[in-house]
């Protein structure tokens, strides 16, 4: 697996990790300027630690859509190009503005994600979505922002079993998941993310034609 | 045609273009920066970025401010408001029909009722005076209805777990007789269980009643929706879920969906015991 440009891996503290060059965030460890991403802390680390083909090459123009706080969206923001956040919860939306305050790429947008006519006028076409909403209808979410994606762009999804059913097995909550996203999307790439997230599943998708 | 948040926009007015930011739309996606290049909004792309930075940064720390400025007491006071209002509407309410049906014959009851005369044309100073306190009580009602459409969008950002479960104005009334969020939060659930049935609660203290089964949380239709044998079951269930929603509300602020879903299966597993025999 080749790892993006401005994303490479070094070492913290004994331990060989993936990092990029930008103001730390989140506490987390650097070498030099160097800042850990960690795989432990975000579903997109943990997808290009585990060796998925996620076709990121660097410099992308790229929506995230579920940024929270802004722990992974900084490290996209830092090897990325124009970076559009999305997040629907006030409280961690603090937070992202720090994280994008020494980012000039990286504009973060208060918006509703199954609501993309609420930020269609801001966000341009990308050539990547980054996906990790913890709410049910996951599949319908990249679904409505399928219209985003360039034709030969790349849907990056992490998929939170227990946000679609807490009961049910999460192999059949997965199985249901990749068959609605079949319909919209070619599925080039699925994995658990264990150990590093319970209960997740890594999506790398390409959009069909409509 | 689609337009970008910059159409129609005076490149330095900030205000608007974080207006913009804020409550614009559009049906599709386009490539804006080049819009932006090409209508003169900005000279280049990189300054169109480093005006989307800016405007996005104001409008997005203004959209925060304005959700978070709506705390909890806010809350509180809002749904006390609404229902002094909603309870006196109702009272002045049967007093408009009692006097109306003294005048045009039994014609109607409650707000609506309220409502109509307001609306109609005096014929002599009686007509004048009765309709001048229908007035005032459909002007209540109406108070009431808009503090309801506040608390509606408040409530989620204040306390969203709660609010995603209890629905927003539960998720207040609750709030607002414990007092505020974090006593809410600290409460235990056989407490909240029975949050505004004190007076059934005190009785049963006395020796003299069952202990209630439930207080303000009956209007929630997993427990009016349940058949009576299982609505204790019901309200504990929720109670429950309530607190820890409370409690993350109060002391993370994080999203959990999946609370919804731990509830709603509870519930279904109550309710099916109607169907399938009594015993779980």
């Amino acid at each position: 697996m080749t790892l993006p440009t401005g994303v490479e891996r070094h070492e913290f503290g004994g331990e060989t990790s993936i990092a990029t060059q930008g103001e730390p965030v989140y506490g987390e460890r650097t070498d030099g300027d160097w800042r850990r991403w960690d795989p432990h802390r975000s579903k997109l680390g943990a997808m290009l630690e585990q060796g998925m083909e996620t076709g990121l090459e660097g410099d992308e123009t790229v929506l995230y859509l579920g940024a929270a706080a802004g722990t992974t969206v900084s490290h996209v923001a830092d090897f990325g190009g124009p970076t559009y956040a999305v997040e629907f919860a006030p409280r961690p939306v603090r937070e992202l503005l720090d994280a994008a305050e020494s980012r000039r790429n990286l504009f973060p947008l208060l918006k509703d994600a199954r609501k993309p006519e609420s930020y269609a006028h801001v966000v341009e076409p990308v050539d990547v979505v980054v996906q990790d909403v913890a709410t049910r209808g996951q599949a319908r979410v990249a679904t409505l922002n399928k219209q985003f994606l360039t034709d030969d762009g790349r849907l990056l999804a992490a998929i939170k079993a227990r946000s679609e059913d807490v009961t049910a097995d999460p192999a059949d909550v997965f199985d249901s998941v990749r068959a609605e996203l079949g319909s919209e999307y070619e599925l080039l790439e699925t994995a658990r993310l264990d150990p590093y997230h319970e209960d997740h599943l890594g999506v790398v998708a390409r959009p069909r034609e409509d | 045609m689609s337009n970008g948040w910059f159409a129609g926009l005076d490149p330095d007015d900030d205000a608007a273009a974080v207006e913009q930011i804020e409550a614009g739309r559009a049906d599709t996606p386009e490539d804006w920066p080049q819009q932006a290049v090409k209508a003169g909004f900005a000279d280049d792309e990189a300054a169109y970025y480093d005006r989307l930075h800016e405007v996005t940064m104001a409008a997005t720390s203004a959209a925060v401010a304005e959700q978070e400025g709506a705390d909890d007491q806010q809350l509180v006071h809002a749904v006390r408001a609404m229902a002094d209002c909603e309870r006196t509407a109702n009272e002045l309410a049967e007093r408009v029909a009692e006097w109306g049906g003294s005048r045009y014959g039994d014609s109607g009851s409650g707000v609506e009722y309220a409502r109509s005369l307001a609306d109609q044309d005096d014929e002599d100073e009686g007509d004048t005076a009765l309709r001048a306190l229908a007035e005032q009580t459909a002007g209540l009602a109406g108070e009431a209805d808009s503090l309801r459409a506040y608390i509606e969008r408040t409530a989620p950002a204040v306390a969203p777990n709660l609010s995603m479960l209890a629905g927003p104005v539960l998720a207040a009334r609750l709030i607002s007789l414990a007092g505020g969020l974090e006593a809410l939060a600290k409460k235990p659930s056989g407490t909240v269980q029975v949050l505004g049935a004190e007076d059934a609660l005190f009785a049963h203290l006395k020796g003299n009643a069952p202990s209630p089964k439930h207080g303000v949380i009956f209007t929630h239709e997993y427990v009016r929706g349940t058949r009576r044998e299982d609505r204790g079951s019901a309200a504990r269930a929720l109670a429950g879920k309530l607190s820890i929603a409370a409690r993350i509300d109060h002391y993370s602020g994080d999203r959990r969906p999946e609370l919804q879903a731990e509830l709603d299966d509870r519930i279904e597993r109550i309710q099916a015991r109607a169907e399938g025999g009594d015993d779980e």
